[in-house]
């Protein structure tokens, strides 16, 4: 017994002593690039790595795939640790923030050495998003914008021809289809719990967001009242359920039925719709532009970002990544992969995106693309007005009060914003 | 060496774990309660300001802290007695010697306690739902319309204090029996001699007899419930029109949604004073009762 246990432990201890060699003799001198990328893209964006490091042999990348739901959090503990990557996609509104932290740099350098880095070729209100003060700290990796998806067939037997281009012509189309379905199913589905439908409606219009520099809310603003006024008049008039997605459970299932012949969403949901919806059905949806005041306005640029972070000992090789990732060849097979908009336009002219009909409309709505206000405070900002809106749809608040009581609770949480801009006035102006 | 030396030794390891792990932390956090922390204090220190009581002022005007507050108070106080209740009920029944299939019904009702409450809400989700939910479909047959159980303001709290009693009350149901059982048996058998009848029996022997295990039950219980989060967090997300948001819920999103961290703290402290409070009078009640 005792031989066989003392064989065994040498057996063992060959074998350690045999992988730590082999491993040695493996491990290769490549630089290794730190990236962490978040959801399904995250797992998807590994096929495209070895292609990557074929093209620059001297570089190996680490992929760390992270849920979407804790990305933030691990990011910013993250940067309190000090163990943040040397490259990350980071969704387009973290990025005012992470400037402010000074965890990422200005990319300009980069850019210009970059020989054909065709920065004109991105949607311009895409590539404002990782502006800013005159400098990008950020490229765009994917895209989104909200836009409607319709039932093409109820829209045609509650006799509308063309899709809406303005509000006025919206109001009439819903007050149709409600008409035509009965009290039982709705026009519009603008879910409760998403401040996108209500921002959408917002961003259509000429008065910013936030005022003065992005010191005080502009919800007071006559812009941004009638958009409110739209809001709240669709859920006045039964055009839309008052819902959030958690009761609808199965949206998809749901614009089947007709419950709903509208519905404010993003990009992904063109793939979720073509596998969701029965063959027989798949003529009956359709994507348009959203419509605007008085025509299609300005719309909504989320998505992702790239950024190289400041601590980050390789930057050169963490560009170069960033520099393969978005070129148009690999955007197309992207989004061959994934179903996700590329934020350039040559992909956009592949076949794979020219013949996509669902797609037409995001990359018509792309061009009119732009960014949300670039304060760090945006995120809370936005979900203040998703409350304030739900209170509106639910005929608790009318609409002037709302816009003060938004305007309020902005200034509030803006407050150490001011105080560290007045600060830094301060301190320029001692100097 | 003096005896009490010797007990401040055995005792030091665990009072030097407790110091770091938990007085430590209280300490930072009371300290973090009086500053502004937030994203800009994390990019730089001198960002942070010493804002002293402001934060609680702040939250004392804040109507969602008061909002929240209410909506944790309203599930404690309908949360709590029937929580206790239907522990005892459950355990009253298992304890009956008229009582058949015992242990089945002991796994079935301590089930609930040991799932996972993500997967469970989920299903809960599906069971109140307003078209295809089973309890709607039941209702239905008596007459009462569809209840939009999730959505409706006025029904989503009673929802989730539904949830949380019945995920909860299997682990009260067994104390309650472990202290059914140490009741000796001729206590019941001299009440029987003298005549009194069922009811007489519970309300004069076996309730007195479960004092303390009520109070412990109900402490416990008590605690747990103001500590409010993952049925709202997972049913609700708070919603609707925030009538499910509890003052964790509040501070969860105020220290790991905003990265206010001096906020959140001054939130946990404000709850701390109040389950310290609401805990030393159900202590004081039962002193005065002669329960412990």
């Amino acid at each position: 017994m005792m031989r066989r246990s003392d064989f065994l432990f040498v057996v063992m201890l060959c074998i350690t002593l045999l992988s730590t060699v082999s491993c040695t003799r493996k491990q290769d001198n490549r630089e290794v690039v730190k990236f962490w990328a978040m959801g399904y893209e995250g797992e998807v964006v590994a096929q495209l790595l070895p292609e990557f490091e074929r093209q620059n042999p001297g570089i190996k990348v680490e992929l760390q795939q992270l849920p979407w739901l804790s990305a933030h959090e691990k990011l910013l503990t993250a940067f309190a640790g000090d163990s943040l990557p040397d490259v990350s996609p980071i969704g387009n509104t973290w990025i005012p923030e992470f400037i402010a932290l000074g965890a990422i740099e200005p990319l300009d350098e980069e850019i210009a050495a970059s020989q054909g880095f065709d920065v004109a070729d991105f949607f311009p209100g895409v590539w404002d998003s990782g502006v800013v003060e005159g400098r990008a700290y950020a490229v765009p990796w994917y895209v989104e914008t909200r836009l409607p998806f319709y039932r093409t067939d109820i829209l045609r037997e509650s006799g509308i021809a063309a899709t809406p281009k303005s509000w006025d012509e919206w109001r009439t189309a819903m007050a149709a289809i409600k008409q035509h379905v009965g009290p039982e199913r709705y026009a519009i589905l603008l879910p409760l719990n998403e401040f996108e439908p209500l921002l959408s409606l917002a961003i259509q219009q000429p008065e910013p967001l936030l005022r003065d520099g992005g010191r005080y809310g502009n919800f007071r603003s006559a812009g941004f009242k009638q958009s409110l006024g739209f809001y709240k008049e669709m859920f006045e008039k039964k055009w839309a359920p008052v819902v959030t997605n958690n009761q609808i459970s199965n949206v998809w299932d749901e614009f089947g039925k007709g419950f709903f012949s509208f519905y404010i969403s993003g990009p992904w949901n063109i793939a979720k719709f073509k596998e969701r919806l029965p063959p027989e059905q798949q003529d009956d949806w359709m994507t348009m532009p959203l419509p605007g005041p008085e025509g299609p306005g300005a719309s909504l640029a989320n998505g992702t970002s790239f950024v190289v972070f400041r601590n980050s000992p390789r930057k050169v090789a963490a560009w170069k990544l960033i520099e393969y990732l978005s070129t148009p060849e690999t955007q197309a097979k992207f989004h061959a992969l994934t179903g996700d908009l590329p934020p350039r336009r040559s992909p956009w002219r592949t076949p794979a995106l020219a013949n996509d009909a669902h797609a037409k409309a995001f990359g018509e709505q792309l061009e009119r693309a732009v960014p949300t206000p670039k304060v760090p405070e945006w995120e809370r900002i936005a979900t203040e007005m998703r409350l304030i809106g739900e209170e509106v749809a639910n005929g608790r608040m009318d609409v002037d009060e709302a816009a003060t009581e938004l305007d309020r609770r902005t200034d509030k949480i803006l407050e150490k914003r001011r105080w560290m801009l007045d600060e830094a006035e301060r301190t320029a102006a001692a100097s | 060496m003096k005896p009490s030396t010797a007990g401040w030794l055995f005792a030091a390891p665990a009072l030097t774990v407790i110091s770091l792990f938990f007085g430590l932390p209280v300490i930072a956090a009371l300290a973090l309660s009086l500053t502004d922390f937030d994203i800009y204090a994390l990019a730089d220190l001198g960002n942070l300001r010493f804002v002293g009581l402001y934060n609680y002022i702040g939250l004392l005007q804040n109507p969602l802290f008061w909002k929240s507050l209410g909506n944790t108070l309203y599930f404690v106080i309908v949360g709590v007695p029937l929580s206790v209740a239907m522990s005892l009920g459950a355990a009253l029944l298992l304890h009956s010697r008229l009582g058949k299939l015992k242990p089945f019904f002991r796994t079935a009702y301590f089930a609930p306690v040991v799932t996972t409450v993500v997967a469970v809400a989920v299903i809960w989700r599906y069971l109140f739902h307003t078209k295809y939910g089973l309890v709607n479909w039941l209702l239905s047959f008596v007459g009462i319309d569809a209840i939009d159980w999730l959505g409706d303001p006025t029904w989503a709290m009673p929802t989730i204090i539904l949830f949380a009693v019945w995920k909860n009350f299997g682990y009260n149901m067994i104390i309650f029996l472990a202290g059914l059982q140490s009741i000796p048996e001729d206590l019941y058998e001299a009440a029987r001699i003298d005549g009194a009848g069922t009811w007489k029996q519970f309300r004069h022997i076996t309730l007195p007899m479960l004092g303390p295990v009520l109070l412990l039950v109900g402490i416990l219980t008590m605690a747990g419930y103001f500590q409010l989060f993952a049925e709202p967090y997972v049913m609700t997300q708070g919603g609707p029109l925030e009538s499910t948001k509890s003052v964790l819920y509040l501070m969860y999103e105020e220290g790991f949604k905003w990265w206010n961290l001096g906020n959140a703290s001054a939130v946990a402290f404000l709850l701390f004073i109040l389950m310290v409070a609401t805990t030393s009078g159900l202590l004081w009640f039962a002193r005065r009762k002669g329960i412990e």
